[in-house]
């Protein structure tokens, strides 16, 4: 019998190594995994590639992560918001670096490396100095820059509704880009706020089909970044 | 001498440009107000690139999910017809050609129709580019409002841009407080003035060669 589930989020991420790159669901707040990144902060690991479109707020989740000198560099598209302050502080003292990749690139390069192409071809950044050092190609007469896979070793990710062979369900816009990173880690680890029997999700509504997920922790009530940092909450 | 259109008459004017049943994705500031101001009879429907087509105005304190946000991290509503899609779907929709119309705000944009809305190029800047350059390159139809000069009196229309490019030749038609300004083969023409001003006020005001109004041709 197949069952992904894992007793706790402290036990599910207990083997994440120093060094590891990890993709973190999420956009802003919507969708972000407090509960499996405060698990990480736990459990310690250091030197970490992180893969998410920003860099968090606040003092807890992502951006407590990064607080906590976890992280090595940060792949990510917009690393700055009205209250994201720790990794600006970080990235100009020079102690954190940062590879800065458009949104879509981003969706498409982690989509790539889920689906088995190691590159592909975009206009996007074409005549602009983020394609300096690309490799260029005409194709039909425009010019498209090159762009590789985004693999990761874990996948660190949030949803409404999982089963026990992980068929997942989002909410909303909180989906963003979790579907695709399940996709592209060799491990993905995913909270749920709901754990239901196999069988009980339908067929036609399942977003990520249970092939792409490892482990699955139920977190019933799981804390939301807005409502955490309206609290004045930080993390550890 | 006038300054011209106000920030909601100048999304007001925008929004007349936009063809009903049109795609729409809207950038932060100005551009937002475009919803406020859509045409009597003319329907839009509203991408935003965190995965929702159909976003609809923002929700009142009983409506609010802290899971619907859009691409500001503002949060929305979504209108009855609305999709949910992960964000390699999203770009595809802008990438692949799919969406009609893009207004976005802008610090520059040169007479070759390049623009330059994401960064200063300054060495203390946090770098972020978002989805920018997807929309300039992917979107069929790339307009912007924005101030026609800076707070301290710069154009914002140039002959080349001086700050970091967004995109390369992809702004079709700017729509500036002192007028509606067409990026043409030929470089910057008028096609509108805002009341009370004239051609002089936008000459005098622009960073580049600018021609007037076409005469109308006989037909």
């Amino acid at each position: 019998m197949i069952n992904k589930q894992w007793p706790s989020a402290a036990e599910a991420v207990a083997d994440i190594p120093n060094g590891s790159t990890v993709m973190i669901g999420g956009f802003g707040a919507s969708g972000s995994p407090i509960e499996l990144i405060h698990a990480l902060i736990d459990h310690g690991s250091t030197d970490l590639t992180l893969i998410n479109n920003n860099t968090g707020n606040g003092e807890v989740g992502l951006a407590a992560l990064i607080a906590n000198g976890q992280v090595r560099k940060m792949i990510c598209s917009f690393p700055r918001s009205s209250q994201s302050k720790v990794f600006p502080k970080l990235y100009r003292a020079g102690e954190i670096e940062l590879e800065l990749v458009p949104q879509g690139t981003l969706a498409e390069r982690i989509r790539a490396a889920g689906s088995g192409i190691p590159a592909f071809y975009t206009p996007t950044t074409v005549g602009t100095v983020l394609a300096d050092g690309k490799e260029t190609r005409e194709f039909e007469g425009r010019t498209y820059v090159m762009e590789p896979w985004l693999q990761a070793d874990y996948a660190l990710i949030k949803c409404e509704v999982a089963d026990s062979l992980g068929n997942l369900t989002y909410n909303k816009t909180a989906r963003n880009f979790s579907p695709i990173m399940c996709m592209a880690a060799t491990t993905t680890i995913v909270q749920t706020k709901q754990l239901v029997a196999t069988g009980d999700i339908d067929p036609e509504i399942v977003v990520t089909p249970g092939i792409f997920v490892n482990r699955v922790v139920e977190v019933g009530d799981p804390a939301h970044e807005d409502t955490l940092i309206v609290e004045g909450a930080r993390y550890p | 001498m006038s300054t011209g259109w106000t920030r909601e008459q100048m999304a007001a004017r925008a929004a007349l440009d936009i063809p009903d049943g049109s795609y729409v994705n809207l950038g932060i500031g100005i551009p937002e107000l475009v919803t406020q101001f859509v045409p009597e009879g003319r329907e839009f429907i509203y991408h935003t690139e965190n995965g929702l087509l159909g976003m609809g105005p923002p929700p009142t304190e009983t409506e609010r999910d802290l899971d619907l946000m859009n691409a500001g991290k503002k949060y929305v509503t979504a209108l009855p017809g609305a999709a949910y899609f992960h964000h390699a779907d999203s770009f595809s929709m802008i990438r692949g050609g799919h969406i009609d119309v893009c207004v976005l705000g802008t610090m520059q944009v040169a007479a070759n129709g390049d623009i330059a809305n994401w960064s200063t190029g300054s060495p203390d800047a946090i770098p972020a580019v978002g989805g920018a350059m997807d929309l300039v390159q992917g979107v069929k139809r790339i307009l912007v409002i924005a101030a026609h000069t800076t707070k301290t009196g710069e154009p914002k229309l140039v002959g080349k841009c001086s700050y970091p490019l967004t995109g390369a030749g992809v702004v079709s038609r700017i729509f500036t407080n002192l007028a509606v300004v067409d990026v043409t083969p030929d470089g910057f023409a008028v096609a509108e003035l805002a009341p009370g001003v004239t051609f002089e006020d936008v000459e005098r005001q622009t960073g580049a060669p600018i021609r007037p109004i076409a005469k109308e041709t006989g037909k």
